[in-house]
């Protein structure tokens, strides 16, 4: 496929059932679909030969907490054949458990293995699910929306019980987290022109 | 009578110099033959992601040299260009320059330290002692453009912080013509060394297949013989005007990435070469006063500098609502950032993608089957900072 239309034409007439919208922006394809078909749908762009997508180049999740479908998981694959970029979203809810790559692209391990301890979303079949990135005993999923930028806990070692101890934060200081969004800008004119732009995005 | 042998489990890391940092590898060995890798990582976390989405755009750019703390200036240009696209400036041609010359100064000091350091791990010490002499002419040059040797905050969206200083574009140009000399003699201390080669060659191979299946990038593709660099097939900045070749081993084992970190530094110096001539006089940052600050003599006069310096440096400037995915060719590999903005001065989300995570996942399949000494061979060939593996 040579220009990202044409993919986009190829996608659609060959995955309609699979895919909930698909667009161009920013020189990639985005595309929507769900999470029972996210396994055959990377399959597709795996192997046609029109697609090439043979590499997987990360996995990650986005957090909305006040949306009822919480997450939105992010799949961004490249194609070198046709020096394409590719992103696939489907959006789950907090408790799902989402299908594992790992058979398709081995490279889904580790990046499955890190959403899953950033964010606490599980994954079917894989092969090896332990956190990764934080410490050993860690509670809690960091990158969620509702954790505190502190954490809860500290950790240091304790000289009367000659280990690595954990207790809650203590701060000296509040975190201060100062609201610089501007009062000036409560002005009609500016307001609407913010507005307006937001809906051309 | 039988005996039962039980395989060894060996504790690697994580304080030990050939890790390149806090690595910890559990190895399962049968007698010398590695049967299984585990590594361990993360003990160098420090959640830059969630510090990130508390910053302004502005904040969030010292992150970045603390990724892989060899090369800071790549890391900073991928989050710079990612944020100029959604806020669609044009960076001035100077500018472009100049990131492109801290670019490739940031990888020949990437590939330095990555050289020298893997001789080391497999028995040569004159090497590092030699790249880091060098390493250290090239952080002075960091030093003078940006104010600090390692961290360094240079880059911004729509351009660089500051112009470089005097005299520092002709000790540039006076560095690429000793330099070479510098890495011939490396290389008359390794290429042909019987040493070096037996420790090297026909260790870690990894097939194209195999490469693109682990998702490699940079070094780690190029020496399997996959022809990709992000500079030349998705080129950013001024990379499109320059002429350089891209290196591309053959058999895609320890000893044919080595040889291309080493061509990669002669192209390097040739592009450095290139963007110095092709330089003039000009700005060096976005003329819009709502991204990037004024003349500090500027606020003294205009009104209109004093408030957006005083806005830039509160509330920072907003980005309005979009998602991207921009990567570079760092050093290492494809270095990416994908960054959602939601209209407000702060990422609403920034997932970095770093190189080195998805070569040491593959530490299990490199090794299967090694020596125990091969071990420090390959983790010095994949060429692994934890500062970007960890984030």
């Amino acid at each position: 496929m040579k220009s990202l239309e044409d993919l986009e034409k190829k996608i659609n007439s060959e995955l309609n059932t699979k895919i909930n919208y698909t667009k161009i922006k920013h020189n990639q394809i985005y595309i929507g679909t769900d999470k029972e078909d996210i396994i055959d749908v990377s399959i597709f762009l795996k192997t046609n030969h029109d697609t090439k997508f043979r590499q997987l180049i990360d996995i990650t999740v986005v957090d909305y907490p006040e949306q009822n479908q919480r997450f939105e998981v992010v799949y961004l694959f490249l194609s070198h054949e046709f020096n394409q970029r590719l992103i696939v979203k489907y959006s789950i809810a907090e408790n799902e458990v989402i299908p594992s790559l790992t058979s398709i692209f081995p490279s889904a391990n580790w990046m499955e293995r890190e959403v899953f301890d950033m964010y606490g979303v599980s994954f079917k079949d894989h092969p090896d699910l332990r956190r990764i990135l934080t410490d050993y005993g860690f509670e809690g999923h960091p990158l969620r929306k509702d954790f505190p930028l502190t954490g809860h806990s500290e950790v240091r070692y304790s000289e009367d019980q000659k280990k690595v101890i954990s207790e809650p934060v203590k701060l000296e200081q509040n975190y201060r987290n100062f609201d610089y969004e501007s009062p000036w800008e409560g002005t009609r004119y500016i307001k609407e022109e913010i507005e307006n732009n937001d809906k051309k995005n | 009578m039988t005996k039962k042998i039980k395989n060894l489990n060996l504790n690697f890391g994580p304080q030990h110099p050939a890790a390149h940092g806090v690595l910890r590898l559990i190895l399962e060995l049968d007698g010398e033959v590695v049967e299984k890798a585990d590594p361990h990582i993360g003990l160098l976390h420090r959640g830059t992601e969630k510090l990130i989405e508390n910053k302004t755009y502005m904040q969030a750019v010292p992150y970045f040299d603390r990724l892989d703390y060899v090369a800071p200036m790549n890391q900073e240009h991928a989050f710079a260009l990612a944020v100029e696209k959604i806020l669609k400036i044009d960076v001035p041609i100077r500018a472009q320059y100049i990131r492109v010359i801290f670019c490739e100064i940031g990888r020949i000091l990437s590939h330095i330290l990555n050289v020298t350091t893997q001789a080391l791990d497999v028995g040569a010490l004159t090497p590092s002692l030699w790249g880091f002499e060098e390493r250290e002419t090239l952080m002075t040059f960091y030093e003078r453009a940006s104010g600090s040797r390692l961290h360094a905050n240079y880059f911004r969206a729509g351009g660089v912080h500051q112009d470089l200083p005097k005299g520092l574009e002709e000790d540039i140009a006076k560095f690429c013509e000793t330099f070479p000399k510098i890495i011939n003699d490396l290389e008359s201390l390794l290429t042909d060394n019987r040493i070096f080669k037996q420790r090297n060659v026909d260790i870690g191979v990894v097939t194209k297949e195999d490469a693109l299946d682990y998702s490699f990038s940079g070094v780690m593709i190029r020496g399997s013989g996959v022809p990709w660099d992000l500079r030349k097939s998705q080129p950013y900045d001024c990379y499109e005007s320059l002429d350089f070749k891209i290196p591309v081993g053959k058999n895609g084992d320890c000893y044919d990435r080595y040889l291309c970190r080493i061509e990669e530094m002669k192209e390097s110096v040739s592009i450095i070469k290139q963007c110095l001539a092709k330089m003039e006089k000009g700005p060096i940052k976005s003329l819009d006063g709502k991204i990037s600050p004024p003349p500090k003599a500027e606020i003294k006069q205009s009104m209109e500098a004093l408030i957006h310096h005083f806005k830039l440096f509160t509330e920072g400037y907003r980005v309005p609502k979009d998602e991207i995915y921009t990567a570079v060719e760092a050093p290492k590999g494809e270095f990416g950032v994908y960054l959602i903005s939601d209209g407000s001065s702060k990422p609403y989300k920034c997932k970095i993608r770093a190189p080195g995570f998805s070569h040491l996942q593959s530490m299990d399949y490199l090794i299967k089957g090694h020596m125990l000494a091969d071990v420090p061979a390959v983790l010095g060939s994949l060429d692994i900072v934890f500062g970007e593996v960890d984030r």
